[in-house]
């Protein structure tokens, strides 16, 4: 999962920068992803990983550096560019519509229909592929016909991954997927990554600053400070305890810039 | 109707007790609200029965076609105002379309055109009108309020223009003036076609569905690779070519093209009967029968009203305040279906 030669990284980016007018949001980053491999991207806000995240799913693009996929240098000219790529994000507001039930939501802009140019749903087609696919993936709803609106935080995330890993992803971007969510409920999302590392070769970045509820799911750890990654360890070879330093000490060192 | 047609109905079978029997019926009582349409057709079973009550002509032929009259145009308008309230937007100047359908139908007949030719431009007005509600909102980010309201003051005005400012009389043999709506039933009759088939646009197909997510969660949608913008200018010229054509059926009924037929009264109707039907103005949430069924029982009001005698002003005031009423229970009959959420 952690093997060093490049040739199996589905995702290579070589440096990296973005700058906005005079502000650098990334310097000289060097991130890469090998195939099945969960990385977490671990950082503050404000320290550049929503730009880096902007940059892998083509919102925006770096203002040097280059992007590689499979080992081809390529240039995401857009959003669904990258994703025609395999490369699906999961945002955190998680682009589900509280109105529809979960399988539309499942199927919301690649339905199933019928009837030709009338495009008439599909919807006995669409139930039944939502309920086989969730289940696979070991998330549990009340019924794929439940309203959004009527599931729980964690639930709404995994129906999110869910439906992203439907669509044929080979990378999956996760933003903050356990942002404002209890145990229980981040707990519920990190079992559906899990289950998506022992039963496929997705690659998953999972962005987040709270570094200790996805610790126990992936594979690398990257802190990314200042718009630089300054750390890049398997998650084995390091602990809460050491990135607690890290960080704590980054915070103490600029406290001191700062009163001198 | 927006797909419940899950929630299992147990009946109740021999030999349960009298407790598990009414537990059946208050969870009938339950799916029964659920239903979206419900507060709008207990409000209209109850007016009916108020006003057969006091009047014994109210369910005469006679007066269901002056119902029908009521109701017909308005109910064709408040379909196409749903889908743009779906949206999240709103068109205040489908009223003014109404009277511009017929206008161009009638010039182009005078220009030579033989009638089925000038429906079809005239329709293709109205859609050019909506056309450029969407575009203008869409495009140039105008809140539609604003869009449509700049609309129904150029559409009024370039009416009045190209009439002078006068009636004039549609033209059309028996047969056509028939077909577009020349009798009450085949009307009504157009009304109930185009609310089925907006209903099943909103509900079962792919439009529909891209229409409740670019209301619902427009972000989101657009996230997805919805392309909002698109479907939101589609929806303004359904809209408005629903708007046109229930001119012009109301054109051959009152036999007469009026530049300031309809205006901001029908539309104002329309959205009232969308809206107590149980469309929310937040988008996201509509429904086509609810509507149609709004139109019916503010037609059942205004109808009701005449016959018992209640003057125009009163009506105001009791439509005024059973638009206020329904919502208020629209709200919390929602509520009741969110499972007490508020």
């Amino acid at each position: 999962m952690t093997d060093t030669n490049p040739g199996t990284d589905v995702l290579r980016g070589e440096h990296l920068s973005k700058s906005f007018g005079a502000v650098r949001a990334l310097d000289d980053i060097n991130l890469r992803l090998g195939r099945g491999e969960v990385l977490a991207l671990l950082g503050d806000n404000g320290a550049g990983k929503s730009t880096l995240m902007k940059i892998l799913t083509g919102f925006h693009q770096p203002t040097s550096g280059t992007l590689h996929i499979d080992g081809e240098p390529v240039t995401l000219q857009s959003v669904m560019h990258a994703r025609s790529l395999g490369i699906e994000p999961v945002y955190q507001d998680l682009a589900l519509v509280d109105e529809l039930s979960v399988f539309r939501n499942m199927f919301l802009q690649r339905e199933i229909t019928r009837g030709g140019a009338l495009r008439i749903l599909d919807d006995r087609a669409m139930r039944r592929a939502a309920a086989s696919h969730l289940e696979r993936m070991g998330v549990n709803v009340p019924s794929v016909d439940v309203e959004i609106s009527k599931l729980s935080g964690g639930q709404r995330q995994a129906v999110a991954v869910a439906r992203a890993v439907y669509s044929d992803a080979r990378i999956l971007l996760l933003d903050e997927p356990t942002a404002a969510m209890g145990v229980r409920e981040s707990a519920l999302i990190l079992d559906v990554i899990r289950r998506l590392k022992e039963h496929s070769d997705v690659s998953v970045i999972i962005v987040a600053h709270n570094y200790a509820q996805v610790f126990d799911v992936c594979d690398r750890i990257n802190l990314v400070q200042d718009g630089r990654i300054t750390f890049d360890r398997p998650t084995r070879e390091t602990s809460i305890q050491e990135l607690t330093g890290l960080v704590v000490n980054e915070y103490r060192s600029a406290s001191e810039a700062v009163t001198g | 109707m927006a797909y419940q047609e899950n929630i299992e109905t147990t009946g109740a079978p021999r030999g349960r007790s009298a407790g598990e029997i009414a537990g059946d019926w208050y969870r009938r009582a339950i799916v029964l609200l659920q239903w979206r349409e419900a507060s709008i057709t207990l409000a209209g079973i109850a007016l009916v029965i108020y006003f057969q009550w006091t009047s014994p002509y109210f369910l005469s032929a006679d007066n269901l076609g002056v119902l029908g009259q009521f109701a017909a145009a308005t109910a064709i308008i408040a379909a196409g105002e749903v889908m743009v309230l779906v949206n999240r937007e709103l068109d205040l100047s489908v009223g003014q379309v109404y009277a511009l359908a017929p206008l161009v139908m009638y010039f182009a007949q005078q220009a030579g055109t033989p009638l089925p030719v000038a429906v079809v431009l005239a329709l293709a007005a109205a859609a050019f009108v909506g056309l450029l509600n969407g575009a203008i909102t869409v495009g140039l980010r105008v809140p539609s309020f604003v869009t449509t309201l700049g609309m129904l003051f150029f559409v009024n005005g370039f009416n009045l223009t190209i009439s002078g400012g006068f009636p004039v009389q549609p033209e059309a043999g028996a047969f056509w003036k028939t077909l577009f709506g020349g009798n009450i039933a085949v009307q009504v009759a157009w009304a109930v076609v185009l609310v089925v088939i907006f209903q099943f646009v909103l509900t079962k197909t792919r439009w529909g569905l891209h229409t409740i997510a670019t209301g619902g969660n427009p972000i989101g949608a657009a996230e997805v690779g919805i392309r909002t913008g698109r479907v939101k200018i589609g929806n303004f010229m359904i809209c408005s070519v629903l708007g046109g054509f229930a001119g012009i059926l109301d054109a051959f009924r009152i036999e007469s093209v009026d530049p300031l037929a309809g205006g901001t009264e029908i539309m104002f109707m329309a959205i009232a009967s969308a809206v107590i039907g149980g469309t929310l103005l937040t988008g996201g949430s509509g429904t086509v029968v609810g509507a149609f069924l709004g139109a019916v029982v503010l037609g059942i009001l205004k109808d009701g009203f005449t016959i018992s005698g209640v003057n125009a002003y009163t009506f105001d005031m009791i439509l005024g305040i059973a638009i206020v009423v329904t919502m208020i229970m629209n709200v919390h009959i929602s509520r009741i279906r969110a499972g007490g959420k508020p």
